[in-house]
């Protein structure tokens, strides 16, 4: 129980400084910014009760938000995808085998972390971009923003699997 | 009775899910406008310190840029001081620069560092290391050797947080150099090196490379800081006004040091414009 404590508590602290200290500063053309923090929602463990699921969620978000003066904006993006999370799951899931309680890539298939990637990630953006700019107008530009952001992020997220998150 | 409360119980989640996404609505609604929350943001103490301390590592990557950037400005101001060295009133040759002289009474400028900053939002925020301490306070403007990059909205002890050019929720007032034409520069939340002209009339005479700086309408800026040249315009078919497409002069992705300008007749000014709004 401690152990599982600090674990996480180091992954929500370094996902909030390698967010707002690398990724935001990496401004590809203007355009392109991956958001990686919400791995921590990804990864805690899959019999967490929804009264601590969603607050940390929620934090998350807010901790991002407060250093990138988007009050309001990732801690709704974040919120969304916890509660999204166990839909996500029981859809991608085969219902007879269920053995394992975390939601890593070595404790699952290659094809499973995935899909579950894809989508925590989609759904996580496409909250996250229509809230920032709060109109339909320029749609296209927006989608595009929404897939090219996406796409790098799911590419880190895979990433750090293979060199951080091993055992 | 009972039931309603076993039902709320055995959808908990939705309930708390629900009034977790109202809050961060909450937040953003109540945030909409430039003036931030008061709070819950990076020129907080906390937040402020860990953005300088991180920023004071990665300037080292900038630094040839900061150096010849700043040894250009000194030439040009020494050849601006040679040009005139008696007389302190009068406004520089506005050929080679556009500031007013630092004496001249009216503006007082505080150097300051930029500790944080992004172009690729759709309302960028800029992180100073001057705040109240250092007598910022709010709706003044910040300039850099390069132009204008924005305006103060929220202080701190330490640390100021304003807008730059590149949010969306303002505009600045300019002028066409040439003209003296009066326009507003917006930025339209796309590329971060071109802002637009709003309303420019079809009878006002373009030309590309025309300069673009501020009008000195606002009391905020001085008058003629440069804020860019025309890189193109064009009629656009069933418009009454020219599409104008503004490169801007300051580079907002390595900006390092910049310059918050306080006017000291601000409270005059303001003062006489309530009399106006009574």
């Amino acid at each position: 129980m401690t152990h599982s404590i600090i674990k996480y508590g180091i992954i929500f602290f370094s996902m909030v400084l390698i967010q707002v200290l690398i990724l935001n500063q990496i401004q590809f053309s203007g355009f392109v910014n991956p958001f990686i923090y919400i791995l921590f929602v990804m990864l805690l463990p899959l019999t967490i009760p929804k009264y601590l699921l969603l607050p940390l969620a929620f934090l998350l978000g807010l901790t991002i938000d407060v250093f990138s003066d988007s009050l309001g904006i990732h801690a709704a993006a974040t919120t969304f995808i916890a509660y999204l999370r166990p839909v996500i799951i029981g859809a991608i899931s085969s219902r007879d085998k269920e053995n394992n309680n975390y939601p890593g890539l070595k404790q699952n298939s290659i094809q499973w972390f995935m899909l579950y990637t894809v989508a925590m990630v989609f759904f996580h953006h496409m909250v996250l971009f229509f809230l920032e700019i709060f109109s339909f107008s320029g749609l296209f530009y927006t989608i595009l923003k929404i897939i090219v952001s996406s796409v790098f992020s799911i590419f880190v997220i895979v990433l750090s699997q293979y060199i951080i998150f091993r055992d | 009775m009972s039931s309603l409360f076993r039902y709320l119980l055995k959808n908990y989640g939705f309930f708390l899910f629900f009034s977790l996404e109202i809050i961060s609505f909450v937040f953003i609604f109540s945030n909409n406008s430039y003036q931030r929350a008061k709070y819950l943001n990076s020129a907080s103490q906390f937040i402020g310190s860990i953005y300088e301390t991180y920023s004071s590592v990665t300037n080292y990557f900038n630094l040839s840029k900061v150096n010849s950037r700043l040894a250009a400005e000194n030439a040009r101001l020494r050849s601006n001081f040679k040009l005139r060295p008696s007389d302190n009133d009068v406004i520089p040759d506005s050929k080679t620069f556009t500031f007013i002289p630092y004496d001249s009474g009216y503006f007082k400028f505080v150097s300051a560092k930029v500790v944080n900053n992004s172009v690729n939002k759709p309302y960028n925020y800029i992180v100073l290391n001057k705040g109240g301490k250092d007598g910022i306070k709010t709706d003044q403007g910040i300039i850099s050797a390069d132009g204008i990059v924005g305006m103060v909205t929220n202080v701190t002890d330490n640390y100021s947080l304003g807008l730059s050019v590149l949010n969306q929720h303002w505009s600045v007032s300019s002028k066409i150099k040439k003209s003296n034409f009066f326009c507003s520069l917006y930025w339209d939340g796309k590329d971060y090196r071109y802002a637009n002209l709003m309303e420019v009339p079809f009878h006002v005479s373009l030309q590309l490379g025309d300069t673009i700086v501020t009008s000195g309408y606002s009391s905020i800026f001085p008058e003629g800081v440069l804020i860019g040249t025309i890189e193109s315009f064009e009629q656009l078919q069933g418009e009454n006004y020219y599409d104008v497409r503004v490169k801007l002069s300051v580079d907002f992705k390595t900006i390092t040091y910049v310059e918050i300008v306080e006017n000291k007749n601000t409270t005059e000014i303001n003062q006489l414009e309530k009399l106006i709004q009574e």
